[in-house]
Protein backbone atom coordinates (compact mmCIF):
# COMPACT_ATOMS: atom_id res chain seq x y z
CA UNK A 1 0.00 0.00 0.00
CA UNK A 2 1.20 3.61 -0.70
CA UNK A 3 0.03 6.76 -0.07
CA UNK A 4 0.81 9.45 -3.06
CA UNK A 5 0.61 12.95 -2.20
CA UNK A 6 -1.21 15.24 -5.61
CA UNK A 7 -1.66 18.86 -5.39
CA UNK A 8 -4.34 20.33 -7.49
CA UNK A 9 -5.64 24.26 -8.18
CA UNK A 10 -9.07 25.63 -9.63
CA UNK A 11 -10.31 28.89 -10.16
CA UNK A 12 -13.50 30.33 -10.78
CA UNK A 13 -15.43 33.46 -11.62
CA UNK A 14 -18.80 33.23 -9.79
CA UNK A 15 -22.02 35.07 -10.83
CA UNK A 16 -23.89 37.06 -8.26
CA UNK A 17 -27.79 36.59 -8.52
CA UNK A 18 -29.10 35.77 -11.54
CA UNK A 19 -31.45 36.69 -14.27
CA UNK A 20 -34.84 34.52 -13.82
CA UNK A 21 -37.87 37.25 -13.82
CA UNK A 22 -35.34 40.43 -12.97
CA UNK A 23 -34.22 39.00 -10.02
CA UNK A 24 -36.54 40.59 -7.63
CA UNK A 25 -36.01 41.68 -3.75
CA UNK A 26 -37.76 44.03 -1.75
CA UNK A 27 -37.17 45.51 1.91
CA UNK A 28 -39.83 47.62 4.24
CA UNK A 29 -37.80 49.85 6.51
CA UNK A 30 -39.91 52.01 9.04
CA UNK A 31 -39.37 53.83 12.38
CA UNK A 32 -40.89 52.03 15.87
CA UNK A 33 -42.94 53.91 18.52
CA UNK A 34 -39.83 53.51 20.45
CA UNK A 35 -37.24 55.34 18.27
CA UNK A 36 -35.89 52.31 16.79
CA UNK A 37 -36.02 50.67 13.30
CA UNK A 38 -37.28 47.52 11.96
CA UNK A 39 -36.73 46.12 8.51
CA UNK A 40 -39.15 43.63 7.34
CA UNK A 41 -37.71 41.25 4.84
CA UNK A 42 -39.14 37.50 3.56
CA UNK A 43 -35.34 36.78 2.83
CA UNK A 44 -34.67 33.74 4.68
CA UNK A 45 -31.40 33.89 6.78
CA UNK A 46 -30.25 30.05 6.92
CA UNK A 47 -26.91 30.75 9.56
CA UNK A 48 -25.25 32.27 6.67
CA UNK A 49 -25.74 35.97 8.25
CA UNK A 50 -28.24 37.81 6.18
CA UNK A 51 -29.85 39.27 9.50
CA UNK A 52 -26.38 40.48 10.57
CA UNK A 53 -25.69 42.01 7.45
CA UNK A 54 -28.87 43.72 6.72
CA UNK A 55 -28.92 45.44 9.94
CA UNK A 56 -25.49 46.87 8.99
CA UNK A 57 -26.51 47.92 6.27
CA UNK A 58 -29.75 49.20 7.40
CA UNK A 59 -28.15 51.12 9.99
CA UNK A 60 -25.33 52.58 8.22
CA UNK A 61 -27.66 53.90 5.80
CA UNK A 62 -29.97 55.86 8.36
CA UNK A 63 -26.85 56.83 10.06
CA UNK A 64 -27.94 55.00 13.42
CA UNK A 65 -26.04 52.68 15.42
CA UNK A 66 -26.42 49.00 14.98
CA UNK A 67 -28.12 47.93 18.02
CA UNK A 68 -31.17 50.49 16.87
CA UNK A 69 -32.01 48.63 14.14
CA UNK A 70 -34.00 44.82 14.09
CA UNK A 71 -34.51 42.78 11.25
CA UNK A 72 -37.80 40.99 10.97
CA UNK A 73 -37.36 38.13 8.40
CA UNK A 74 -38.08 34.97 6.98
CA UNK A 75 -42.10 35.41 7.22
CA UNK A 76 -43.52 35.75 3.70
CA UNK A 77 -46.99 36.66 5.62
CA UNK A 78 -45.45 40.10 6.54
CA UNK A 79 -42.12 40.91 4.73
CA UNK A 80 -42.34 41.87 1.25
CA UNK A 81 -41.30 39.80 -1.89
CA UNK A 82 -37.67 37.91 -1.98
CA UNK A 83 -37.22 35.47 -4.32
CA UNK A 84 -35.16 33.69 -1.80
CA UNK A 85 -31.86 32.64 -0.26
CA UNK A 86 -29.59 31.18 -2.60
CA UNK A 87 -27.41 32.02 -6.25
CA UNK A 88 -25.57 33.73 -3.63
CA UNK A 89 -28.03 36.94 -4.56
CA UNK A 90 -28.75 37.68 -0.28
CA UNK A 91 -25.92 40.38 0.79
CA UNK A 92 -26.40 41.76 -2.94
CA UNK A 93 -30.05 41.78 -4.18
CA UNK A 94 -31.66 41.57 -0.63
CA UNK A 95 -29.16 44.31 0.87
CA UNK A 96 -29.40 46.56 -2.14
CA UNK A 97 -32.89 46.62 -1.38
CA UNK A 98 -32.20 47.06 2.10
CA UNK A 99 -30.35 50.33 1.67
CA UNK A 100 -32.31 51.60 -0.65
CA UNK A 101 -35.36 51.44 1.98
CA UNK A 102 -33.00 53.07 4.67
CA UNK A 103 -32.12 55.52 2.11
CA UNK A 104 -35.90 56.44 1.91
CA UNK A 105 -36.17 56.16 5.35
CA UNK A 106 -33.47 58.50 6.28
CA UNK A 107 -34.99 61.24 4.07
CA UNK A 108 -38.31 61.21 5.98
CA UNK A 109 -36.25 61.25 8.97
CA UNK A 110 -34.18 63.79 8.07
CA UNK A 111 -37.23 65.83 7.38
CA UNK A 112 -38.77 65.35 10.25
CA UNK A 113 -35.90 66.79 12.11
CA UNK A 114 -35.55 70.07 10.26
CA UNK A 115 -39.13 70.65 10.72
CA UNK A 116 -38.30 70.29 14.67
CA UNK A 117 -34.97 72.10 14.57
CA UNK A 118 -35.90 74.68 12.30
CA UNK A 119 -33.73 74.12 9.43
CA UNK A 120 -33.66 72.84 5.78
CA UNK A 121 -32.84 68.92 5.87
CA UNK A 122 -30.17 69.83 3.74
CA UNK A 123 -28.15 71.30 6.41
CA UNK A 124 -28.86 68.38 8.88
CA UNK A 125 -25.97 65.01 9.37
CA UNK A 126 -26.40 62.28 11.19
CA UNK A 127 -23.43 60.94 13.88
CA UNK A 128 -24.34 57.27 13.92
CA UNK A 129 -24.80 57.44 17.57
CA UNK A 130 -28.59 57.95 17.55
CA UNK A 131 -28.52 62.06 16.88
CA UNK A 132 -29.19 64.27 14.43
CA UNK A 133 -27.75 67.78 14.36
CA UNK A 134 -26.71 70.71 12.40
CA UNK A 135 -23.55 70.55 10.02
CA UNK A 136 -20.90 72.79 12.29
CA UNK A 137 -22.94 72.99 14.67
CA UNK A 138 -23.26 69.68 17.10
CA UNK A 139 -25.36 71.44 20.04
CA UNK A 140 -28.16 72.19 17.79
CA UNK A 141 -28.88 68.27 17.94
CA UNK A 142 -32.37 66.42 18.37
CA UNK A 143 -31.92 62.34 19.15
CA UNK A 144 -33.88 59.72 16.54
CA UNK A 145 -35.95 58.81 18.94
CA UNK A 146 -37.39 62.04 19.48
CA UNK A 147 -37.88 62.87 15.83
CA UNK A 148 -39.87 59.82 15.99
CA UNK A 149 -42.13 61.12 18.84
CA UNK A 150 -42.09 63.93 16.66
CA UNK A 151 -43.71 62.48 13.73
CA UNK A 152 -46.05 60.22 15.46
CA UNK A 153 -47.70 62.59 17.81
CA UNK A 154 -46.73 66.27 16.22
CA UNK A 155 -46.11 65.72 12.39
CA UNK A 156 -48.61 62.75 11.85
CA UNK A 157 -45.83 61.41 9.64
CA UNK A 158 -44.54 57.99 8.97
CA UNK A 159 -40.71 57.44 9.00
CA UNK A 160 -40.16 54.99 6.64
CA UNK A 161 -38.89 53.71 3.67
CA UNK A 162 -39.06 50.95 0.42
CA UNK A 163 -36.91 49.89 -1.44
CA UNK A 164 -36.67 47.16 -4.44
CA UNK A 165 -34.02 45.79 -6.18
CA UNK A 166 -34.84 44.63 -9.64
CA UNK A 167 -32.22 44.14 -12.81
CA UNK A 168 -34.27 44.21 -16.59
CA UNK A 169 -34.50 40.92 -18.10
CA UNK A 170 -31.79 39.93 -20.13
CA UNK A 171 -32.66 38.79 -23.21
CA UNK A 172 -30.81 35.82 -24.52
CA UNK A 173 -29.46 36.99 -28.06
CA UNK A 174 -30.53 34.21 -30.92
CA UNK A 175 -27.93 34.31 -32.92
CA UNK A 176 -24.68 33.86 -30.29
CA UNK A 177 -26.94 32.43 -27.65
CA UNK A 178 -25.38 35.43 -25.46
CA UNK A 179 -26.91 36.81 -22.66
CA UNK A 180 -25.90 38.47 -19.22
CA UNK A 181 -27.49 36.38 -16.33
CA UNK A 182 -25.65 38.42 -13.87
CA UNK A 183 -24.95 41.73 -12.80
CA UNK A 184 -21.77 41.48 -10.62
CA UNK A 185 -19.08 38.40 -10.45
CA UNK A 186 -16.36 37.07 -7.50
CA UNK A 187 -13.61 35.01 -7.99
CA UNK A 188 -11.91 32.65 -6.12
CA UNK A 189 -8.99 29.91 -6.60
CA UNK A 190 -8.19 27.02 -4.26
CA UNK A 191 -5.04 24.94 -4.21
CA UNK A 192 -5.92 21.49 -2.47
CA UNK A 193 -3.49 18.78 -1.17
CA UNK A 194 -4.68 15.57 -0.44
CA UNK A 195 -3.11 11.99 0.34
CA UNK A 196 -5.14 9.01 -2.00
CA UNK A 197 -4.35 5.40 -0.85
CA UNK A 198 -3.69 3.31 -4.08
CA UNK A 199 -4.89 -0.01 -1.77
CA UNK A 200 -8.30 1.21 -0.64
CA UNK A 201 -9.03 4.26 -3.17
CA UNK A 202 -9.11 7.02 -0.34
CA UNK A 203 -8.97 10.34 -0.18
CA UNK A 204 -7.63 12.00 2.44
CA UNK A 205 -7.78 16.65 2.68
CA UNK A 206 -4.15 17.25 3.67
CA UNK A 207 -4.48 21.25 3.26
CA UNK A 208 -5.85 23.91 0.79
CA UNK A 209 -4.82 27.54 0.15
CA UNK A 210 -7.21 29.85 -1.26
CA UNK A 211 -7.85 33.38 -1.69
CA UNK A 212 -11.32 34.54 -2.20
CA UNK A 213 -12.46 37.95 -4.11
CA UNK A 214 -16.12 38.93 -2.87
CA UNK A 215 -16.40 42.50 -3.20
CA UNK A 216 -16.53 44.66 0.21
CA UNK A 217 -16.37 42.06 3.21
CA UNK A 218 -19.14 43.91 5.18
CA UNK A 219 -18.50 41.61 7.90
CA UNK A 220 -15.45 39.91 8.28
CA UNK A 221 -15.79 37.76 10.58
CA UNK A 222 -18.98 36.34 9.00
CA UNK A 223 -17.34 36.11 5.90
CA UNK A 224 -14.75 33.96 7.23
CA UNK A 225 -17.22 31.45 8.99
CA UNK A 226 -18.83 31.50 5.55
CA UNK A 227 -15.78 30.54 3.50
CA UNK A 228 -13.93 28.15 6.30
CA UNK A 229 -17.39 26.19 6.72
CA UNK A 230 -18.56 26.15 2.73
CA UNK A 231 -15.14 24.70 1.85
CA UNK A 232 -15.79 21.55 3.55
CA UNK A 233 -19.58 21.46 1.91
CA UNK A 234 -17.29 21.27 -1.57
CA UNK A 235 -14.83 18.31 0.02
CA UNK A 236 -18.47 16.90 0.99
CA UNK A 237 -19.53 17.12 -2.97
CA UNK A 238 -16.24 16.23 -3.99
CA UNK A 239 -15.67 13.66 -1.68
CA UNK A 240 -18.54 12.32 -0.12
CA UNK A 241 -22.64 12.91 -0.39
CA UNK A 242 -24.79 11.98 -3.19
CA UNK A 243 -28.57 11.36 -2.91
CA UNK A 244 -27.72 9.32 -6.70
CA UNK A 245 -24.80 7.38 -6.08
CA UNK A 246 -25.76 5.17 -9.06
CA UNK A 247 -27.84 8.04 -11.36
CA UNK A 248 -29.89 7.61 -12.82
CA UNK A 249 -31.06 3.88 -10.72
CA UNK A 250 -32.86 5.59 -7.65
CA UNK A 251 -32.98 2.67 -5.18
CA UNK A 252 -29.76 2.99 -4.08
CA UNK A 253 -30.55 6.21 -3.14
CA UNK A 254 -29.43 6.87 0.70
CA UNK A 255 -31.95 6.88 3.18
CA UNK A 256 -29.56 8.33 6.20
CA UNK A 257 -26.81 9.55 7.35
CA UNK A 258 -24.90 6.24 7.35
CA UNK A 259 -25.55 6.03 3.65
CA UNK A 260 -25.36 9.84 2.74
CA UNK A 261 -21.91 10.63 4.11
CA UNK A 262 -20.35 13.83 4.95
CA UNK A 263 -17.05 14.69 6.58
CA UNK A 264 -16.43 14.07 10.15
CA UNK A 265 -14.36 16.45 12.63
CA UNK A 266 -11.55 13.80 11.85
CA UNK A 267 -11.20 14.50 8.14
CA UNK A 268 -10.09 18.18 8.66
CA UNK A 269 -7.78 19.66 7.44
CA UNK A 270 -5.88 22.67 7.61
CA UNK A 271 -7.25 25.66 5.52
CA UNK A 272 -5.44 28.91 4.89
CA UNK A 273 -7.56 31.94 3.37
CA UNK A 274 -6.66 35.21 1.85
CA UNK A 275 -9.94 37.63 1.54
CA UNK A 276 -9.84 40.04 -1.45
CA UNK A 277 -11.89 43.05 -1.26
CA UNK A 278 -12.56 44.87 -4.30
CA UNK A 279 -15.70 46.79 -4.15
CA UNK A 280 -18.66 45.74 -6.89
CA UNK A 281 -19.61 49.36 -8.08
CA UNK A 282 -23.20 47.83 -8.02
CA UNK A 283 -23.34 46.66 -4.38
CA UNK A 284 -24.48 47.56 -0.98
CA UNK A 285 -21.24 49.11 0.15
CA UNK A 286 -19.23 47.32 -2.86
CA UNK A 287 -20.44 44.43 -1.42
CA UNK A 288 -20.92 40.88 -3.70
CA UNK A 289 -20.82 37.99 -1.12
CA UNK A 290 -19.77 34.55 -0.56
CA UNK A 291 -22.45 32.41 -0.50
CA UNK A 292 -22.17 29.31 -2.66
CA UNK A 293 -18.41 30.34 -4.15
CA UNK A 294 -17.02 29.24 -0.90
CA UNK A 295 -17.83 25.53 -1.79
CA UNK A 296 -17.19 25.60 -6.23
CA UNK A 297 -13.62 25.46 -6.52
CA UNK A 298 -13.10 22.95 -3.98
CA UNK A 299 -14.48 20.05 -6.23
CA UNK A 300 -12.48 20.64 -9.33
CA UNK A 301 -9.34 21.41 -7.37
CA UNK A 302 -9.93 17.99 -5.42
CA UNK A 303 -10.13 16.42 -8.85
CA UNK A 304 -7.17 17.92 -9.52
CA UNK A 305 -5.25 17.37 -6.53
CA UNK A 306 -6.46 13.14 -7.00
CA UNK A 307 -5.38 13.02 -10.65
CA UNK A 308 -1.82 14.70 -9.70
CA UNK A 309 -1.59 11.92 -7.08
CA UNK A 310 -2.25 9.03 -9.00
CA UNK A 311 -3.10 9.84 -12.66
CA UNK A 312 -6.54 9.17 -12.71
CA UNK A 313 -8.97 11.69 -13.94
CA UNK A 314 -12.34 11.12 -12.10
CA UNK A 315 -15.10 13.22 -13.95
CA UNK A 316 -17.96 12.42 -11.59
CA UNK A 317 -18.97 13.06 -8.06
CA UNK A 318 -18.58 12.41 -5.51
CA UNK A 319 -15.12 10.77 -6.52
CA UNK A 320 -15.66 8.00 -3.82
CA UNK A 321 -13.21 5.45 -2.87
CA UNK A 322 -14.46 2.83 -5.43
CA UNK A 323 -14.12 4.92 -8.16
CA UNK A 324 -10.20 5.64 -7.82
CA UNK A 325 -9.84 2.04 -7.00
CA UNK A 326 -11.41 0.84 -10.17
CA UNK A 327 -10.02 3.85 -12.35
CA UNK A 328 -6.41 3.12 -10.88
CA UNK A 329 -6.95 -1.05 -11.81
CA UNK A 330 -7.98 0.49 -15.18
CA UNK A 331 -4.90 2.15 -16.02
CA UNK A 332 -2.77 -0.80 -14.40
CA UNK A 333 -1.71 1.31 -10.80
CA UNK A 334 -0.76 4.35 -9.46
CA UNK A 335 0.81 7.13 -11.83
CA UNK A 336 1.92 9.84 -9.69
CA UNK A 337 2.24 12.93 -11.82
CA UNK A 338 4.91 15.75 -11.59
CA UNK A 339 4.58 18.11 -8.59
CA UNK A 340 4.73 21.74 -9.50
CA UNK B 1 -51.22 0.05 25.25
CA UNK B 2 -50.48 1.25 29.31
CA UNK B 3 -48.21 4.01 30.09
CA UNK B 4 -45.50 3.60 31.92
CA UNK B 5 -45.14 5.71 35.14
CA UNK B 6 -41.52 7.90 34.64
CA UNK B 7 -39.56 9.80 36.89
CA UNK B 8 -36.31 11.24 36.90
CA UNK B 9 -34.23 14.49 37.23
CA UNK B 10 -34.32 16.84 34.17
CA UNK B 11 -31.89 19.79 34.56
CA UNK B 12 -32.06 19.54 38.40
CA UNK B 13 -36.04 19.30 38.66
CA UNK B 14 -37.77 16.27 39.71
CA UNK B 15 -40.28 15.31 36.64
CA UNK B 16 -42.66 13.12 36.30
CA UNK B 17 -44.79 11.53 32.93
CA UNK B 18 -46.35 9.27 31.58
CA UNK B 19 -45.16 7.62 28.52
CA UNK B 20 -46.26 4.68 26.33
CA UNK B 21 -43.88 1.48 26.33
CA UNK B 22 -41.01 2.36 23.33
CA UNK B 23 -40.87 5.82 23.71
CA UNK B 24 -37.63 7.15 23.25
CA UNK B 25 -35.76 9.90 25.90
CA UNK B 26 -35.81 12.66 22.87
CA UNK B 27 -39.44 12.17 22.37
CA UNK B 28 -40.19 12.38 26.05
CA UNK B 29 -38.42 15.16 26.25
CA UNK B 30 -39.36 17.16 23.20
CA UNK B 31 -43.15 16.34 23.60
CA UNK B 32 -43.99 15.67 26.95
CA UNK B 33 -41.42 17.74 28.78
CA UNK B 34 -40.99 20.54 26.45
CA UNK B 35 -37.86 20.45 26.23
CA UNK B 36 -37.08 21.56 22.82
CA UNK B 37 -33.08 21.81 22.85
CA UNK B 38 -32.09 18.46 22.22
CA UNK B 39 -32.65 18.06 18.06
CA UNK B 40 -34.28 15.13 15.81
CA UNK B 41 -31.81 15.10 12.91
CA UNK B 42 -31.91 11.07 12.28
CA UNK B 43 -33.77 9.49 14.95
CA UNK B 44 -30.93 6.61 14.56
CA UNK B 45 -27.92 8.14 16.15
CA UNK B 46 -26.31 8.87 12.92
CA UNK B 47 -26.08 12.89 13.65
CA UNK B 48 -25.60 13.29 17.31
CA UNK B 49 -28.06 16.46 17.33
CA UNK B 50 -29.85 14.71 19.94
CA UNK B 51 -26.77 13.89 22.22
CA UNK B 52 -27.58 15.05 26.07
CA UNK B 53 -26.02 13.86 29.59
CA UNK B 54 -27.27 10.70 31.30
CA UNK B 55 -25.55 11.10 35.08
CA UNK B 56 -22.98 12.90 33.97
CA UNK B 57 -22.40 10.92 30.38
CA UNK B 58 -23.02 11.50 26.94
CA UNK B 59 -25.85 9.43 25.38
CA UNK B 60 -28.05 9.64 22.45
CA UNK B 61 -31.44 10.38 23.40
CA UNK B 62 -33.10 9.27 20.10
CA UNK B 63 -31.39 5.68 20.93
CA UNK B 64 -32.14 5.49 24.58
CA UNK B 65 -35.62 4.14 26.03
CA UNK B 66 -36.89 6.82 27.78
CA UNK B 67 -38.48 4.04 30.59
CA UNK B 68 -33.88 3.02 30.94
CA UNK B 69 -33.71 6.77 32.59
CA UNK B 70 -35.78 6.28 35.51
CA UNK B 71 -34.20 7.86 38.94
CA UNK B 72 -31.37 9.17 36.68
CA UNK B 73 -30.46 12.74 35.96
CA UNK B 74 -30.62 14.54 32.32
CA UNK B 75 -28.97 16.94 31.54
CA UNK B 76 -29.93 18.94 28.41
CA UNK B 77 -28.77 22.24 27.16
CA UNK B 78 -31.72 23.73 27.99
CA UNK B 79 -29.97 23.74 31.67
CA UNK B 80 -26.66 24.91 30.48
CA UNK B 81 -26.63 28.30 31.10
CA UNK B 82 -26.70 30.52 34.73
CA UNK B 83 -29.87 32.08 35.04
CA UNK B 84 -28.94 34.98 32.27
CA UNK B 85 -25.46 34.26 32.05
CA UNK B 86 -24.30 32.02 29.01
CA UNK B 87 -22.30 29.03 29.79
CA UNK B 88 -18.56 29.63 29.47
CA UNK B 89 -18.89 27.00 26.06
CA UNK B 90 -21.94 28.96 24.59
CA UNK B 91 -20.16 32.34 25.04
CA UNK B 92 -17.20 30.47 23.26
CA UNK B 93 -19.32 29.21 20.58
CA UNK B 94 -20.54 32.84 20.05
CA UNK B 95 -17.15 34.48 20.26
CA UNK B 96 -15.49 31.76 17.75
CA UNK B 97 -18.32 31.99 15.36
CA UNK B 98 -19.46 28.25 16.17
CA UNK B 99 -22.86 28.38 14.88
CA UNK B 100 -24.56 28.88 11.47
CA UNK B 101 -27.65 27.73 11.60
CA UNK B 102 -27.62 26.00 14.93
CA UNK B 103 -28.47 22.44 13.83
CA UNK B 104 -26.31 20.85 15.74
CA UNK B 105 -25.22 23.15 18.42
CA UNK B 106 -26.91 21.53 21.35
CA UNK B 107 -25.60 18.33 20.65
CA UNK B 108 -21.98 19.92 20.15
CA UNK B 109 -22.44 21.59 23.41
CA UNK B 110 -23.23 18.63 25.15
CA UNK B 111 -20.24 16.38 23.84
CA UNK B 112 -18.04 19.56 24.56
CA UNK B 113 -19.62 19.69 28.06
CA UNK B 114 -19.04 15.74 28.73
CA UNK B 115 -15.56 16.12 27.97
CA UNK B 116 -14.44 19.10 29.92
CA UNK B 117 -16.00 18.39 33.31
CA UNK B 118 -13.93 14.66 32.72
CA UNK B 119 -11.65 16.48 30.91
CA UNK B 120 -10.84 20.23 31.62
CA UNK B 121 -8.06 20.76 29.59
CA UNK B 122 -8.15 18.46 26.35
CA UNK B 123 -5.87 17.80 23.75
CA UNK B 124 -6.93 19.28 20.06
CA UNK B 125 -7.30 15.79 19.29
CA UNK B 126 -9.59 14.60 22.31
CA UNK B 127 -11.28 17.56 21.59
CA UNK B 128 -12.13 16.06 18.41
CA UNK B 129 -12.24 12.75 19.37
CA UNK B 130 -15.10 14.23 21.68
CA UNK B 131 -17.27 15.67 18.93
CA UNK B 132 -16.71 12.59 16.46
CA UNK B 133 -20.48 11.31 16.79
CA UNK B 134 -21.81 14.68 15.43
CA UNK B 135 -22.41 16.15 12.25
CA UNK B 136 -22.28 19.94 11.20
CA UNK B 137 -23.09 20.76 7.86
CA UNK B 138 -22.25 24.32 8.11
CA UNK B 139 -19.36 25.12 9.70
CA UNK B 140 -16.74 22.97 8.63
CA UNK B 141 -15.91 22.11 12.46
CA UNK B 142 -12.70 24.02 13.06
CA UNK B 143 -14.68 27.01 14.58
CA UNK B 144 -16.65 24.42 16.51
CA UNK B 145 -13.14 22.78 18.08
CA UNK B 146 -11.48 26.38 18.11
CA UNK B 147 -14.41 27.30 20.90
CA UNK B 148 -13.91 24.10 22.55
CA UNK B 149 -10.62 24.53 23.03
CA UNK B 150 -11.23 28.05 24.07
CA UNK B 151 -13.44 27.42 26.56
CA UNK B 152 -11.07 25.30 28.18
CA UNK B 153 -8.46 27.85 28.26
CA UNK B 154 -10.82 30.06 29.70
CA UNK B 155 -10.32 32.23 26.56
CA UNK B 156 -13.81 33.68 26.45
CA UNK B 157 -15.16 36.76 26.50
CA UNK B 158 -17.08 38.35 29.40
S1 LIG C 1 -31.25 12.30 16.19
FE1 LIG C 1 -30.12 11.08 17.57
S2 LIG C 1 -28.25 10.77 16.52
FE2 LIG C 1 -29.44 11.86 15.06
S1 LIG D 1 -24.18 24.98 12.40
FE1 LIG D 1 -25.47 24.11 10.89
S2 LIG D 1 -25.18 21.99 11.24
FE2 LIG D 1 -23.69 22.86 12.52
Amino acid sequence: MTRHRGRGIASINYPIGMNLGGDPSQALVHSNPSGKFTVALSSIDLGQGMKSVTRQICAETLGVPVEDVYVDTADSDTGPHCMGSFASRGTHRVGNAVMAAAREARGVMMEAAAEELEVNAADLETDGRGNIHVKGAPHRSISTKDVAIAAQFKQGKTISGRGIFLVPLSAVDPETGEMSPATCYAHACLVAEVDVDDETGEVAMVRMDSAYELGRALNPRLVEQQLVGGAWMGVSHALYETPEPYYPEPVHGPRDFVEYLMPGPGDICPHDIAVLERPAPDGPFGAKGPGEMCANPVLPAVANAIFNAVGVRIDDLPITPEKVLRAIKAQGGARPQARH
Amino acid sequence: MSKIPLQFRHNGRDVAIFVDGGTNLLAALRELIGDMTPKFGCGQGGCGTCSVLIDGELHLSCLTLAETVAGRSIETLDGMKQGPNLHPLQRAFADNFAAQCGYCTPGMLMAAKALLDRNPSPSRDEVIEAISGNICRCTGYEPIINAILAAAGGRVSA
